[in-house]
């Protein structure tokens, strides 16, 4: 009985991972196939941005999210550029190239085409639940 | 004790105390970067800080795992071998991932920052360790105690959620940014669940040595949590990414599995009075105060949860000190907790104290007191960014932070008081593990 549940609760894992892993996003018209991107999303890596950004509120705290800076028109490249170039005083500067600093602002552009990081209040459902437009 | 065991469990306290002094040191770089940036900027400490964390827990467990192995599985179930070849390259790739660290580079997944190829030789290490557990497993006569199907599921499960961890390095998961994110936090929540089985298993099994009662381990209700546990590894991954525009179902399914928990709740509150009972009789002993603290620590972090665990209050929480509340809530009060009691009672500290007793239970006091105001920091400092970024929609991070980073001076003072008390108590057990004949022999 017991090794019975647990193997049907073991299959039905199985097929959910398979089901996450192909439908997970529905909005499969932007593959990346940008090498720019590829290459800033590397360096976001490597430079280890996330340990104080977060991108859709996951990662460490010290810093703001980063989701959706590209589309703040307050901001712009010029600005990302400034602050991922030379730092601040509490932000750390990387001695990146200033083609290295421009990839990783593609890579941003990008990662903000998927969506906002914040939920906005009309998707909240009456049942707790959100029901995000995609 | 053998040779590879002795070190293990060294490296596991080095472990612990790297976690705690890293800690100390990403509070006060986050407060004061002008000062730390130069020599120990906070995007180097804060790796240094998770890792450790994770690996002393992860270590700790396998160890206890190892430990307690001989005694249940029978002491000639397995020759040693595996688990030695897993201790040496274990430990060995770990001193290599600190190395990059120490270098400044990182491979940037959350909590694991290592560089990628890394990932090979700890998952050859855990096959290792796979490979010496199951073959015990396999010809182990009475598999019937919980903590025995415990073990073996968090083991298994590691496996597989390390594996799905750096899917990453293929090139497909990576074409779809919302699909890398959910496919990363799938896996990290689930390995929280995997770590979990193995830590539980271990308590399960203390509470069976230290009560006597063995029917504790193979009654009808255990099993009912058991399967409970093991459906929110499963499926209770979700509220790492509600916000994310990913397929709604995954939102919903982790909602309403999440709210399951709302049983274990229910069970703490109507096992309270005989919690009571208990701990009046088994109080004296060192471990056991751990295993009371960190019943504590469940239902405060379980209240917690419960409520992030709408997406709606998510949308407040989500991204801010409240999460890390959590993270550290349940890796403190709860695994730490454990994790010290079961080796304790390995150790045998009750009857190599002596007189550090008092010094001990001090420790163990400065530590719970000060976890106490760490922990409540933390929640405020979150409830606070939430209203002011989502309510007050403030834009400025300067601003939005201030009251905010002056709460978290209150953390940072109360993680002073943590690190000291569990360093103290770390540094005993290290004395007591120096002590011939240092592990207690279990009877099943
Ligand atoms: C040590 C922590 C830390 C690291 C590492 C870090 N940042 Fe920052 N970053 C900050 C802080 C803090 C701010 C907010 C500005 C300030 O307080 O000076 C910031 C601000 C920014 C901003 C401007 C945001 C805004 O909305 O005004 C951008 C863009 C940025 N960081 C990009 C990056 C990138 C890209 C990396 C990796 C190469 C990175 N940061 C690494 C701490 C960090
Ligand atoms: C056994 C002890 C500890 C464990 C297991 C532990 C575990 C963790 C974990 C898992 C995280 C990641 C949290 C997240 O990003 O959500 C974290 C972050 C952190 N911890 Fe700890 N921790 C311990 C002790 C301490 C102590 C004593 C301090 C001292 C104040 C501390 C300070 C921090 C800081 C500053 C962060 C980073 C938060 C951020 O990103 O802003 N930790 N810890």
């Amino acid at each position: 009985m017991l090794r019975l549940v647990w193997g049907t609760l073991f299959i039905a894992f199985c097929l959910y991972t398979g089901w996450v892993y192909l439908y997970c996003d529905e909005k499969t018209e932007i593959v990346q196939n940008d090498p720019s991107v590829a290459k800033g999303w590397e360096l976001w890596q490597q430079k280890n941005c996330q340990s104080c950004h977060q991108l859709y509120g996951l990662g460490g705290y010290m810093g703001p999210d980063l989701t959706n800076i590209a589309r703040d028109s307050s901001k712009g490249k010029q600005y990302m550029h400034g602050f991922i170039k030379y730092g601040t005083g509490r932000m750390p500067a990387f001695g990146m190239t200033d083609e290295e600093v421009e990839h990783i602002i593609d890579f941003l552009a990008w990662v903000d085409k998927s969506g906002l990081s914040q939920v906005p209040a009309e998707a909240v459902h009456w049942s707790g639940t959100y029901m995000i437009e995609n | 004790m053998p040779l590879a065991i002795r070190i293990y469990t060294r490296f596991v306290f080095l472990l612990l105390i790297t976690t705690l002094v890293f800690g100390m040191l990403s509070s006060w770089s986050y407060l004061y970067p002008e000062i730390f940036n130069r020599y120990l900027p906070f995007y180097q400490l804060r790796p240094v800080h998770t890792s450790a964390a994770l690996f002393f827990i992860i270590s700790a467990a396998t160890l206890c795992i190892i430990l307690f192995n001989r005694d249940t599985l029978g002491r000639n179930a397995t020759s040693g071998r595996w688990e030695q070849l897993f201790i040496f390259t274990w430990i060995a790739t770990i001193l290599v991932i600190f190395g990059y660290y120490g270098l400044k580079k990182f491979g940037g997944r959350e909590y694991w920052e290592f560089p990628g190829w890394l990932a090979f030789p700890l998952l050859s290490s855990w096959t290792f360790l796979m490979i010496g557990y199951y073959k015990g497993w396999l010809k182990c006569a009475d598999k019937k105690p919980l903590y025995i199907w415990m073990w073996s599921t968090g083991i298994l499960f590691f496996f597989l959620t390390f594996i799905e961890q750096n899917l990453w390095q293929i090139p497909w998961f990576r074409q779809s940014f919302l699909r890398e994110l959910t496919v990363q936090w799938k896996a990290n929540g689930s390995m929280v669940g995997a770590w979990n089985q193995m830590v539980y298993g271990s308590s399960l099994f203390l509470m069976v040595m230290i009560s006597g009662d063995k029917s504790i381990a193979r009654n009808k209700k255990a099993f009912f949590f058991y399967f409970l546990g093991l459906t929110n590894l499963m499926f209770n991954w979700g509220h790492h990414i509600y916000n994310l525009p990913a397929h709604g179902w995954i939102r919903h399914i982790s909602y309403v599995i999440s709210m399951t928990e709302w049983l274990i709740f229910i069970s703490i509150i109507q096992g309270f009075k005989n919690k009571l009972t208990e701990a009046r009789k088994l109080r004296h002993m060192l471990p056991y105060k751990f295993l009371l603290a960190a019943e504590f620590w469940v239902f405060a972090n379980l209240t917690l949860a419960l409520f992030m665990s709408i997406p709606a209050v998510n949308r407040y929480t989500h991204g801010t000190h409240i999460t890390v509340a959590h993270a550290m809530g349940t890796t403190i009060g709860i695994n730490t907790m454990i994790l010290l009691g079961v080796l304790g009672y390995a150790l045998d500290i009750d009857n190599k104290i002596g007189a550090g007793r008092k010094l001990f239970i001090r420790s163990y006091r400065l530590a719970q007191g000060s976890f106490i105001i760490f922990w409540l920091s933390l929640v405020l400092a979150g409830i606070l960014k939430g209203y002011r970024s989502v309510t007050l929609n403030i834009t400025s991070f300067q601003e939005m932070m201030e009251p905010v980073n002056k709460v978290l001076v209150a953390f940072s003072v109360a993680g002073i008081g943590v690190a000291t008390g569990l360093i103290i108590i770390v540094i005993m057990y290290w004395q007591a593990a120096g002590k011939s004949q240092s592990f207690v022999k279990v009877d099943k």
